[in-house]
C-alpha cells in the first residue's frame, strides 16, 4: 500500500469521505448553525481545530492506552479541547461566540470527532493523524460554509431557508448534487481509467 | 487450580491498576490544559463581558432620558441577598439631573432549563420595568432561546409592567394562569425569567431608598 499524498488525502476529506456529505456525521450542529455564512465559518473553524488537536493527542498517546479505556480517554481529551476552544472564542471572538452560543460546547457531541479518533488517529502515526484531522475538518468546515452561504442567499427571496426546515432542504440538495456528480463521472469514464481512480 | 486462578486475579488487578493510572494521568493533564487556558483567557473574557453588559445598558432604558456615566454608579450587592440568583448581584443607578430615575439590576434566574440565566432588568423609580435583556443563558436552541432580544420580541412584553399594574398572582406565564406569554415548546425558561423579574421588582420596592443612598463601589473593588 502506497502512502497517499496530501492532495489525495485532501480529496478524500473534501469529497470521497466528507464527514457531512458521505459519513453523515455531526449533522446536529451542521443543521442547527448554518443559517448564515459567518456562523458556518465560525463553527467550521472551531470544529477543525478540535479535530486536528484531538487527532494529534489521540495519536500521541495511542501506544500506552489500553483498548478497554480508550473511549473515556477520547471523551476526556475531546471535552478538554472543546472547553479550551470555548474559552478562546469567548476571549477573542465574543460576537461569534454569542451567535453560536451553545453549539461551541456542543462540538463535544460531534461524532465526527470521536469517529476520527477511533477510526484513524488511534491506528496511525502523528503526522498522518494531523493530516487526517485537517482534511476531514476542512471538508466539514467547507460544507458548513457552503450550506450557510446557500441558506443566507436563498433566504433573501425565500424566508424558509433560514428557518430549521431550510437546513434539511439545503443538506438534501448538497448530498443529491454530490451523488449526481459522482454517478455522472462513473458513467462517463466507464473504462479502466475510472475504475482505477475509484480504488 | 487455585494458584492459576490466583495468578489470573493478580494479573487482572495489575491491568486494572495500570488502566486506572493511565486514566488518572490523562485526566490530570487535561485538567491542567483547561486550567492553563482559563488563566490565559480569564481577563479578556471578563473584559468582554463587561463591554457586552455596558452595551446592553442603554437599550434596557427605553424612553428615559438620563445623565451619562451609568457604569460609574455600579453597586455590588453581595450574596446572599433577596434578589434572584446565588451569586453577587449588580445594580447600576441611573440619574437625570442628579435625581434618581431608574436602577438596572444584573441578576440570575436560577430555575432555567439548563443552568442560571443572567438577566439585566431595568426598573424606573415608579417601579415600572424599563426593559429586560438576557445577558447569558444555556437554554435549548430554537426553543428556550427565544427569550434573547435578538431572537424574538418575547422580552419586550415586560415593558411598563409593575407590581401595581400587574398584581403579584398575575406574574406568571399564561399556562400557569398569569399575564405573560410563554414560548412555543418552552415554558420552563419563560417561567424562570418571569419569576426572577418579579422578585427583582419586589426587592426594588422594598429597598429603593437604600439602593440610591449607598455609595458606589470604589474603583479598587471593581
Amino acid at each position: 500500500m502506497t502512502t497517499p499524498t496530501f492532495m489525495e488525502r485532501l480529496k478524500t476529506g473534501l469529497w470521497d469521505e466528507n464527514p457531512g456529505l458521505v459519513q453523515l456525521l455531526g449533522l446536529c450542529p451542521l443543521l442547527a448553525v448554518t443559517s448564515t455564512f459567518t456562523n458556518g465559518l465560525g463553527l467550521g473553524i472551531a470544529t477543525l481545530s478540535v479535530l486536528v488537536l484531538s487527532n494529534t493527542l489521540v495519536s500521541l498517546t495511542r501506544r500506552w492506552i489500553r483498548g478497554e479505556i480508550r473511549i473515556p480517554i477520547y471523551v476526556l481529551i475531546i471535552a478538554s479541547l472543546v472547553t479550551c476552544t470555548e474559552l478562546i472564542f469567548k476571549a477573542w471572538f465574543p460576537a461569534l461566540d454569542r451567535s453560536l452560543g451553545i453549539f461551541i460546547p456542543l462540538i463535544v457531541t460531534n461524532c465526527a470527532i470521536v469517529a476520527r479518533a477511533e477510526v484513524f488517529a488511534a491506528r496511525n502515526a502523528v503526522t498522518a493523524s494531523v493530516v487526517d484531522g485537517l482534511v476531514m475538518g476542512i471538508g466539514f468546515a467547507l460544507l458548513l460554509m457552503a450550506i450557510g452561504l446557500f441558506r443566507e442567499l436563498v433566504a433573501m427571496g425565500w424566508l424558509l431557508a433560514v428557518l430549521p426546515p431550510g437546513a434539511f432542504f439545503a443538506l438534501a440538495l448538497a448530498i443529491a448534487a454530490k451523488n449526481t456528480i459522482d454517478r455522472r463521472r462513473q458513467n462517463q469514464g466507464d473504462g479502466a481509467l475510472s475504475r482505477r481512480a475509484a480504488r | 487450580m487455585w494458584v492459576i486462578a490466583g495468578g489470573k486475579t493478580a494479573m487482572a488487578d495489575r491491568t486494572v491498576f495500570k488502566s486506572g493510572a493511565t486514566l488518572a494521568i490523562i485526566a490530570a493533564a487535561c485538567t491542567a490544559l483547561v486550567a492553563a487556558t482559563y488563566q490565559l483567557t480569564r481577563e479578556r473574557i471578563a473584559a468582554n463581558e463587561q463591554v457586552w453588559l455596558e452595551q446592553s445598558l442603554q437599550p434596557v432604558l427605553s424612553g428615559i432620558t438620563f445623565d451619562g456615566g451609568i457604569s460609574e454608579s455600579l453597586l455590588t450587592i453581595p450574596a446572599p441577598h433577596a434578589l434572584p440568583g446565588s451569586e453577587n448581584a449588580l445594580v447600576y443607578r441611573v440619574y437625570a439631573d442628579e435625581l434618581p430615575v431608574a436602577a438596572l439590576f444584573v441578576v440570575s434566574a436560577r430555575d432555567g432549563y439548563a443552568g442560571p440565566i443572567r438577566l439585566l432588568v431595568g426598573v424606573d423609580t415608579k417601579g415600572e420595568i424599563t426593559g429586560v435583556h438576557v445577558l447569558a443563558h444555556r437554554e435549548t436552541p430554537g426553543l428556550g432561546d427565544g427569550v434573547e432580544t435578538g431572537k424574538s420580541d418575547w422580552a419586550a412584553q415586560f415593558a411598563n409592567r409593575s407590581l401595581t399594574n400587574t398584581s403579584a398572582d398575575r406574574w406568571k406565564i399564561r399556562r400557569d394562569g398569569g399575564d405573560f406569554d410563554q414560548l412555543t415548546g418552552a415554558s420552563v425558561t419563560p417561567r424562570a425569567i418571569v419569576k426572577a423579574v418579579k422578585e427583582t421588582l419586589q426587592y426594588f420596592d422594598a429597598n429603593a431608598t437604600d439602593i440610591f443612598a449607598a455609595a458606589a463601589d470604589s474603583e479598587a473593588d471593581k
